[in-house]
């Protein structure tokens, strides 16, 4: 089906492996349409590279490359280089991993390559888990969520730490433009990841891509909770370009939507509110939304 | 061509650049600094056109080879040790992939305890990562493998990484004449590298990397083990290609030929000495003088370890009576690494020389003249364990 005011072409083939409702897999097809046929594709291991290339099939139609898990932004490097003495410079080098490989085991290399200002977009699918492996936490994974590696229990709330902010952490290794984008949507997330590849050096988005077999989501609703997601104020959404926030969605607090409609819409949240309600942590998450909101409004306001 | 006193460090830095990569990644690790430094200064002397990756750690260098030489580029880098530890698993990718990656290992001892001088339990126990190994003696051998590596790895036949191994201080900081070919031969030796295989390019979309089954999988790690047993044949062809281009210039910097072993004063012996690297150097000292006083006694050294050539070996030691094989790794728990292999050359021969194996030099402990003699008289009169340190 072809998304309204985008590129028709598809090089993220159908057919693939991925699981019904995958939000990822929207994610990728977005990032293909926008990288165009003049580009190549970086992967690090992940549900993505494992659901797109089972040998001797493939689901790509543009130059793909897979080494390891933690490496995908030294990979980029390499090819940089190898297209700068190759005089094809032409070729957009696009890079994309999950939060598990971007967030964490590939962090200090990711950090390396956008310290030395190759010319390479970054993509994040963000479904904040180790989803390949079957559903465990990483930095990620939000507060309150419960993994197989932070189930919910007695003693535990699910995740007892907040997301990491990867976004600002590198806004400030000197990216001239970052972002965030949701699969809700995707014209939206198109122009962020098509700007991030049109702009000379390592720029970086992160799209949030609903996973519904580790949020426990029905998966006819990915993209109805990646927009409430936003919806919410829990993810939201903006640009940093060349260190200037803006934000583009309401700034008004009032006018979100309650945050407890995104929690339970998730089983992944759903001891929060079962068997009874959690009010301390709903609140506490409540409130590190509308802080970062607040945050975030100020920054944009400072034009810093 | 000219003749340099040069530290071996340089030797292979001067190779490098000669090679013309197209990438260099690397990150510095003690004792193989000396070389990145060098290779950073010609680079910012504009010496050659080669882009040079700062990465941020051994695991990023290998890496970014990865990448540069899967988008069809002739891409280098060095390390040891640790560093080469950190690498570990991309060692396996890059072999996997099939892409022609070469590097310098600097022989170093491993952590606990830190230690940043030589033995060669980093590449040793790389031996099993798929890489093609070589080992020098000398800074001209130095200079020499590392520009037939590019050659061997890159032979479409092969198409396999490869490491030329040099001893940690006792040969990458020592300095040495090397005979320096000029840039002409070395083109006409080492043309630009032309990729055989599927690369990374937007007119001719390809898959590189991908998943494989249980269904695929040892299919495609047989056919690249049958790549690396078979370029035992190629290697055999570049360094006869290399001794025919590169006749010696400076007596005793190298073997007079190129070939996987070679032989010191084998001819009559009945005792042979095995080891690889710097220690080769002592060891046929210490031969002149044994023979000198009678004794008939030899060394093999080893040069190719990866692929292991069984039949120049077992040829080699073909009637010899006993042989001790000196090795500067171990394998905890079991026998010496090389020992092991040499020992399974003969299992099925009717006639086959007593082994002992001597556990040599590491963490940088000095193998004197003395140490080697004992080891001598030691295997000549049957003394001690069938596994001997050598303290």
């Amino acid at each position: 089906m072809a998304i309204l005011g985008l590129p028709e072409e598809e090089y993220f083939s159908y057919g693939h492996r991925a699981c019904a409702g995958c939000g990822a897999a929207i994610a990728l097809r977005l990032i293909t349409k926008a990288a165009g046929r003049n580009s190549i594709l970086v992967e690090p291991t992940g549900c993505m590279e494992v659901i797109s290339t089972p040998y001797p099939e493939t689901a790509w139609k543009l130059p793909w490359v897979h080494g390891a898990f933690e490496n995908p932004a030294s990979i980029a490097s390499g090819i940089c280089a190898a297209l700068k003495v190759k005089g094809r410079e032409d070729v957009n080098v696009v890079a994309f991993g999950g939060d598990g490989s971007t967030y964490d085991i590939g962090f200090g290399h990711l950090s390396g390559a956008f310290e030395r200002g190759h010319n390479f977009a970054y993509i994040c699918y963000d479904n904040e888990a180790y989803m390949n492996t079957g559903i465990q936490r990483s930095g990620s994974t939000p507060y309150g969520a419960a993994t197989t590696t932070s189930p919910a229990g007695k003693k535990s709330i699910g995740k007892e730490v907040w997301k990491k902010d990867l976004v600002h952490v590198l806004a400030y290794h000197g990216s001239p433009y970052v972002a965030t984008a949701s699969i809700g949507y995707p014209t939206d997330a198109y122009k962020k990841i098509k700007k991030a590849i049109e702009t000379k050096g390592p720029t970086f988005v992160n799209i949030l891509a609903t996973c519904p077999t580790g949020w426990r989501t029905p998966t006819e609703k990915s993209v109805e909770i990646a927009k409430l997601a936003v919806e919410t104020g829990v993810f939201p959404l903006y640009e940093i370009v060349d260190g200037r926030h803006s934000i583009n969605m309401p700034k008004d607090a009032s006018r979100l939507k309650p945050v407890e409609d995104y929690l339970k819409a998730q089983g992944r949240f759903r001891h929060l509110f079962k068997p009874e309600r959690n009010d301390k942590a709903i609140k506490y998450i409540e409130e590190r939304v509308k802080e970062n909101l607040h945050r975030l409004t100020q920054c944009a306001e400072k034009c810093f | 061509m000219t003749k340099k006193i040069m530290e071996a460090s340089h030797a292979i830095a001067e190779a490098v650049k000669m090679a013309k990569p197209a990438v260099i990644a690397a990150y510095p690790i003690t004792p193989q600094t000396h070389i990145v430094e060098k290779l950073s200064e010609f680079v910012a002397d504009g010496e050659t056109e080669a882009e040079y990756i700062r990465v941020e750690s051994e695991f990023g260098a290998i890496s970014a080879c990865l990448g540069a030489s899967a988008t069809g580029v002739r891409s280098y880098t060095a390390t040891c040790s640790q560093g080469l530890a950190l690498m570990n698993e991309v060692l396996f990718i890059v072999s996997g992939m099939r892409l022609p990656v070469c590097m310098t290992v600097v022989n170093r001892a491993l952590s606990a305890p830190i230690n940043i001088w030589n033995d060669q339990q980093d590449s040793i126990s790389a031996r099993d990562v798929g890489w093609i190994q070589m080992y020098a003696e000398t800074s001209q051998e130095c200079y020499d493998l590392t520009l037939m590596q590019f050659k061997i790895s890159e032979d479409h036949r092969v198409l396999t990484p490869s490491m030329v191994c040099l001893d940690g201080f006792t040969l990458s900081h020592v300095y040495e004449p090397v005979d320096i070919p000029s840039q002409k031969k070395v083109d006409e030796f080492l043309p630009d590298y032309v990729p055989y295989h599927a690369i990374l390019d937007p007119e001719q979309p390809l898959t590189l990397g991908p998943i494989g089954f249980p269904s695929e999988y040892m299919e495609l790690r047989k056919s690249q083990v049958d790549a690396i047993e078979n370029s035992i044949k190629v290697i055999e062809q570049v360094y006869k290609e290399f001794n025919e281009s590169f006749p010696v210039q400076i007596k005793d910097s190298r073997p007079e030929e190129y070939l996987h072993v070679e032989e010191y004063r084998m001819e009559g012996a009945d005792i042979v000495l095995i080891a690889m690297g710097s220690v080769c150097g002592t060891i046929k000292v210490v031969v002149d003088k044994l023979r000198e006083k009678g004794e008939k006694v030899g060394l093999l050294k080893l040069i190719t370890y990866r692929p292991f050539p069984r039949e120049t070996i077992k040829k080699a030691l073909k009637g010899i009576k006993k042989v001790a094989v000196l090795e500067k790794a171990v394998s905890p728990g079991g026998d010496g690494p090389m020992y092991c292999e040499i020992s399974s050359i003969f299992y099925d021969e009717k006639e086959k020389p007593g082994l002992r194996n001597f556990i040599i030099g590491l963490g940088g402990r000095d193998v004197t003249f003395d140490r080697i003699r004992k080891i001598y008289s030691m295997t000549k009169g049957d003394k001690g364990e069938k596994q001997e340190w050598v303290f």
